[in-house]
Formats: C-alpha cells, sequence, structure tokens
C-alpha cells in the first residue's frame, strides 16, 4: 500500500514492550549484563547495607524473643494475636502477585509478564521465607516447632489435621516449595548463559546449578511441558493457599470473622498488595540499572490496571461484610462492624479504606498509570494500606468481643516493631543478592516477546 | 581424538525450523535443534513424539492425593483417635485440603526432578561443549548438531548435507586428547 510498511499485531505489541531496536543479542547483553557488571551501582551499596542493618536487627529482636518467651510482644487477653500473624498474612499475601504473574499470566498468554515474572517470582520467594519466620517464632518454645510435622514419635502426638492452622502450615510449606521448584525451573535456561559468558569460578558455579543445558529441542520439549504443568498447579494452589490462610479467621466464631466472603476477599486484596510491591521494586530497579526499555511504562500501565480491578475488588468486600452485618440482623456482627470505622481505632479503618479503596480509582485515568513517581508513591500507600486490613481484621475484632468484660486494648511493643522492620532485612538482603548475582529478567523468555523469535516470522498471510 | 558430532550454524528460528524437517526427512535420528529460547512447532518440525513426562506427573499428583488422605484417616481414625471439639475422628470434608495440598506438592516435585530425569540433567559434559563457538547458542545463535552414534552418520556426507541446507560454520565435534 504506497510502499508503506505494514505492521502486524505481534509487531505492533513487541514494539510496545520491547521499544527501540532489539534483537536477541541486545537483550542477552542488557540483562545479562546486570549481575556481571564488574562497579556494582552506590545505590546498591547503599540499599544492601540498609538492609544488612536491619537483618542486624531482626536477629538481635529474634534472639531476644525466643530467649524471653512470646510476653515480649503486645499480645494480651483479649488480642492473642497482634502484629505476628498480621505481618504473616501480608508478607504472604504480598508473595501472591508472583505466583499469579509466573503462573496465571502464563497460562492466559500474557506476554507482557515476561519482563517481570522473575522479579516476581523471586519477591514471592523472599516474602514466603518472611511470612514462615512468624509462624515459626510465635509458638515460642521454637526448638518444637518440628511438632507442626506428621513425624512418628514415642509420643504418638500428631498435629490435628481437622484444624486450620495445620492445613495453613502445609498450604503455606507447598506454597514456597512449589515457587522454589518453579522460580528454579525458570532460571535454568538463563543460568546457561550467564556459565557461557562467564570465566574462572563463577563459570564453575553458574554452570553446577545450569545443570549441563544445552538449549536443545529435545530439551526444550519437557523443559516446556515441565513450565505449563507447573504453571498449571500452581494456579489453583495460588487461589488456595490465601483461602487457607482466611480459613484460619472465618473458621472461627468471632463475630466479623465468621464469614463466608473471607476466601476470594483475600485472595483479591493478596494479589492487590502483591502487585504494590512488585511495582516498588521494579521502580526502583529500572531506575537504578537503566532497564527503562526492557520493563517498560507499558508493564507499569498493566499492573496498575490490575491493582484497579484487584483494589476495587477489596472495596466490594469491604462494603458486603458491611451489608450481611446489617442485613444478618446479628447485633454481635453489626456491633463489630460498627466499631471498626467508629470505635477507638477508626483510624486504623480509615487508613485502610483510603488506601485500598481511595488511591486505586486513580487508576483508571491512562495519565495516572503511566506517572512514574505517583505510581511510586501510591504502590507504597496500597501495602501501607494492606497492613491495615490485616490490623483492623485481627486487632480490631479481637479487642471487642462478646463480653464487655473482656474487651481490652492493645497496644505493640518496641519488639513487636522491631521484628517486622526486621523481615524486611531480610527480604531486602535476599532480594539485593538476586539483583546482584541473578538475571532479573528472564532471558530467554523476553526473547520470545520479539517477533522474530516466532518461527514464520516474515511469512506473508494475505 | 575422537570425534562425536558435527554442529552446524543457522542464522534464525525460521531457518532452524526448515533445517529441521530436513534433517529429519534425511532420516536422521541422533540429531537436536539448539536455540535460546523453545521454538514454536519445532517439535513436529524434528519429528519428535510427545513428551511422556504428563503420564509421570499425573502419577506423582495422584499419589500425593493418596498419600495425603490415606496419612489423616489414618492418624485421627487408627493411630491415634483422639475427640477433639466432638468432631468425628473420620472427619473426610476437612480432609480436603491437606489431600490437595499434597497433590500439588508431588505433581511440582514430579515435574520437576522428572523433567530433569528425561532431559538426562545434570549432565556437565557432552560433545556440544567441545565447540568454542557453542556457548552462543544461550544468546542468539541457533545450531543443528548430529551425533556420532547416528547410523547414518559419515563424516563428509554429513557435513555437505548440513552445508547444502543452509548451515554456516560446520564444525566437526573433537575432545582434545
Amino acid at each position: 500500500m504506497n510502499g508503506q510498511i505494514i505492521k502486524s499485531k505481534a509487531e505492533i505489541r513487541a514494539e510496545k514492550l520491547l521499544p527501540g531496536n532489539q534483537d536477541f543479542t541486545s537483550i542477552t547483553e542488557d540483562i545479562a549484563g546486570v549481575p556481571e557488571q564488574k562497579n556494582t551501582p552506590i545505590q546498591w551499596w547503599l540499599l544492601f547495607g540498609l538492609a544488612l542493618s536491619l537483618l542486624g536487627i531482626f536477629a538481635g529482636s529474634v534472639g531476644f524473643l525466643i530467649w524471653e518467651g512470646t510476653g515480649v510482644w503486645g499480645i494480651n487477653n483479649p488480642v492473642f494475636w497482634g502484629w505476628a500473624i498480621i505481618n504473616f498474612v501480608w508478607w504472604v499475601g504480598i508473595g501472591h502477585a508472583g505466583t499469579l504473574i509466573s503462573a496465571i499470566l502464563h497460562l492466559f498468554r500474557q506476554n507482557w509478564r515476561n519482563a517481570i515474572n522473575r522479579f516476581a517470582e523471586t519477591m514471592t520467594l523472599f516474602a514466603v521465607i518472611c511470612a514462615l519466620v512468624f509462624p515459626g517464632i510465635h509458638v515460642g518454645r521454637i526448638w518444637v516447632a518440628y511438632w507442626f510435622l506428621p513425624i512418628p514419635n514415642q509420643m504418638a502426638m500428631w498435629p490435628n489435621m481437622r484444624s486450620p492452622l495445620i492445613w495453613d502450615f502445609f498450604a503455606v510449606f507447598t506454597y514456597f516449595t512449589v515457587s522454589l521448584l518453579f522460580w528454579y525451573t525458570g532460571l535454568i535456561p538463563d543460568l546457561a548463559t550467564l556459565r557461557d559468558r562467564a570465566k574462572g569460578l563463577k563459570k564453575k558455579v553458574y554452570g553446577f546449578f545450569a545443570l549441563g543445558w544445552r538449549g536443545g529441542n529435545r530439551q526444550w520439549q519437557h523443559y516446556e511441558l515441565a513450565y505449563l504443568v507447573l504453571a498449571g498447579i500452581s494456579t489453583p494452589l495460588v487461589l488456595s493457599v490465601h483461602s487457607v490462610v482466611s480459613s484460619d479467621f472465618a473458621t472461627s466464631v468471632i463475630p466479623g470473622w465468621h464469614t463466608t466472603i473471607f476466601p476470594p476477599y483475600f485472595v483479591a486484596g493478596a494479589i492487590y498488595s502483591g502487585f504494590g510491591m512488585v511495582m516498588t521494586l521494579s521502580i526502583i530497579a529500572r531506575k537504578v540499572y537503566n532497564l527503562g526499555h526492557i520493563i517498560t511504562v507499558e508493564h507499569l500501565d498493566k499492573m496498575a490496571q490490575i491493582m484497579l480491578l484487584t483494589g476495587c475488588m477489596v472495596g466490594y468486600a469491604y462494603s458486603m461484610e458491611f451489608f450481611v452485618a446489617w442485613y444478618s440482623g446479628n447485633p454481635y456482627e453489626s456491633f463489630a462492624f460498627v466499631n471498626r470505622a467508629l470505635g477507638p481505632y477508626w483510624w486504623g479503618y480509615w487508613a485502610m479504606i483510603f488506601c485500598n479503596v481511595v488511591v486505586p480509582q486513580f487508576y483508571w485515568f491512562e495519565k495516572y498509570r503511566r506517572h512514574i513517581p505517583f505510581l511510586f508513591i501510591t504502590s507504597i500507600l496500597v501495602n501501607i494500606g494492606m497492613w491495615f486490613e490485616r490490623f483492623v481484621i485481627v486487632v480490631i475484632t479481637l479487642h471487642r468481643d462478646f463480653m464487655p468484660g473482656a474487651w481490652a486494648m492493645y497496644n505493640p511493643t518496641i519488639w513487636d516493631v522491631s521484628i517486622y522492620l526486621g523481615t524486611f532485612g531480610l527480604f531486602f538482603t535476599g532480594f539485593l543478592l538476586f539483583l546482584r548475582f541473578l538475571p532479573m529478567v528472564s532471558i530467554a523468555e523476553a526473547k520470545l516477546v520479539l517477533t522474530e523469535s516466532d518461527p514464520h516470522h516474515g511469512d506473508h498471510h494475505e | 581424538m575422537n570425534s562425536y558430532g558435527i554442529l552446524a550454524r543457522f542464522d534464525s528460528p525460521k531457518s532452524l525450523m526448515h533445517a529441521a524437517e530436513k534433517v529429519r526427512d534425511e532420516g536422521f535420528e541422533k540429531f537436536d535443534c539448539h536455540s535460546p529460547f523453545p521454538i514454536h512447532g519445532m517439535d513436529e518440525a524434528m519429528g519428535l513424539k510427545r513428551s511422556k513426562l504428563g503420564y509421570l506427573i499425573g502419577f506423582m499428583g495422584m499419589s500425593g492425593a493418596l498419600f495425603g488422605f490415606g496419612l489423616q484417616s489414618w492418624i485421627h481414625s487408627i493411630e491415634y483417635p483422639m475427640n477433639i471439639s466432638g468432631k468425628p475422628f473420620f472427619a473426610y470434608p476437612a480432609y480436603a485440603i491437606i489431600t490437595f495440598e499434597l497433590m500439588v506438592l508431588f505433581s511440582a516435585i514430579g515435574a520437576v526432578f522428572g523433567m530433569m530425569f528425561f532431559n538426562r540433567i545434570p549432565r556437565f559434559h557432552h560433545p556440544v561443549f567441545y565447540s568454542e563457538k557453542f556457548s552462543d547458542v544461550s544468546s542468539d545463535a541457533f545450531y543443528v548438531s548430529i551425533e556420532v552414534d547416528d547410523p547414518k552418520y559419515e563424516e563428509s556426507f554429513v557435513i555437505d548435507f548440513l552445508k547444502d541446507i543452509g548451515g554456516t560454520e560446520i564444525e566437526v565435534l573433537k575432545d582434545e586428547i
């Protein structure tokens, strides 16, 4: 047509996701170049120093907790569950976006995920480690934490398999293992890339973990099937994990917890907060490592759209909880919800509403979805909001139950705060080491976005 | 010096796939097509059968589910029946979650380790690694390799054949001894 070059839909899409003239070589160079660089950026060292300090605080606080017992926390009667469970649920929730991106978006063939999935999966891994810390340490006598496991023993003592707490243990443990396997499987071809480009000791180490990958189609064939199956089984897994977490609450009889809306509502909130965290981390990483042409504004825009969707879902759940509390005619239920909004912890409730319901409404507008500083600030607000959601559910519900005589206020102690801050140290130490030594974007999968990777590229279909 | 096979380089996924079709049609069996990423349609081009990994994963998943359900039933009905808040001993609806989780766990282990088994990895030595240039395959190169134990293998014939179908930088894989 008048000598114009007519582009196919696939080409236009590829250009949006990988702008500029990129080819297989430049993608390898850009992504593998990061862990190979001789001079680590100064920002990395600053963040790593901060992360290590927080990790020190973590180790000290957990050590003191184990020495002294869980009495150092602010938990009391009736608020038996304090920050430990809030932080546990918060961290697990953050992990969920990683699995959603790597598994569910893979099944839906959303190839824009290829730029952020490695990133998000790594986030999942460390977030779940941080989450697992809390059930591990909250038992007080940490040296008998193995009692969680169904191990035959001379006391004939078994976990109660009919309790949601043990379901939760199995769910999160499975989730961690499957996430680790998924993450490692995705890494194998990229480790081979790093092996092929490295020299000396590095070559040996990368080579060891690359397992002798040679990129032959006889290998890709089984590899792709394994990857597809992992994506397929991670999808129901990720939906089950937060549903099971919610059943810790929902199977109890406490007004405000005993609701059937919990599983879907928890899953939506988890994905919402997880995307917030992926957004925060990817904005920092693309800035520090100049990867704006691989993790593009297009990607951030799409993540903001998912946050809008899941933000509206949690907003719907908040209003539905109120509706059902009123409609049920149960005075305890109604009281629990009025107390959330207007009771002594009203500020927690309204902080949650502001961050989770009001803030995402800006994402209706493309202007805000593509405004990077705005996205950065709101993505942090999202996670603050989601922390408050768990605060609302745990503390506000527990502090006033059936009998006014049993009511009490809850105050966290310095150890609650230091362990929570400490888990950031654990998370960021791991994450920064990952950024330093491993490719933060999947090299093999990023290439699949290029139209040249299609064996029918250039064929004419009139 | 022993020779183990022959490598030929191709410049794009498209040419690699056309080459694969020709190698298959010529009747070679012990050959492989190396690329930096999986190429859609390559299995048919090479004449590979469907991967059997799925059966293994299915078996592992079912074993996981059976193990999970069996474990819970055995603990609460046989090994140590204990009355906890009046719940029935064989409370099978409550066993659904752990049954499901163990099914997923076993399937994932089956998928990853089964993939390694079918791919025969870890395997750190392989003739293709004798080539200096082969390391490009994890970045931007596309190679066909034909191994020496293929029944149709004959060095000069294979070299000519690979040249004919458009291969460049043809290299005979030899060890250093």
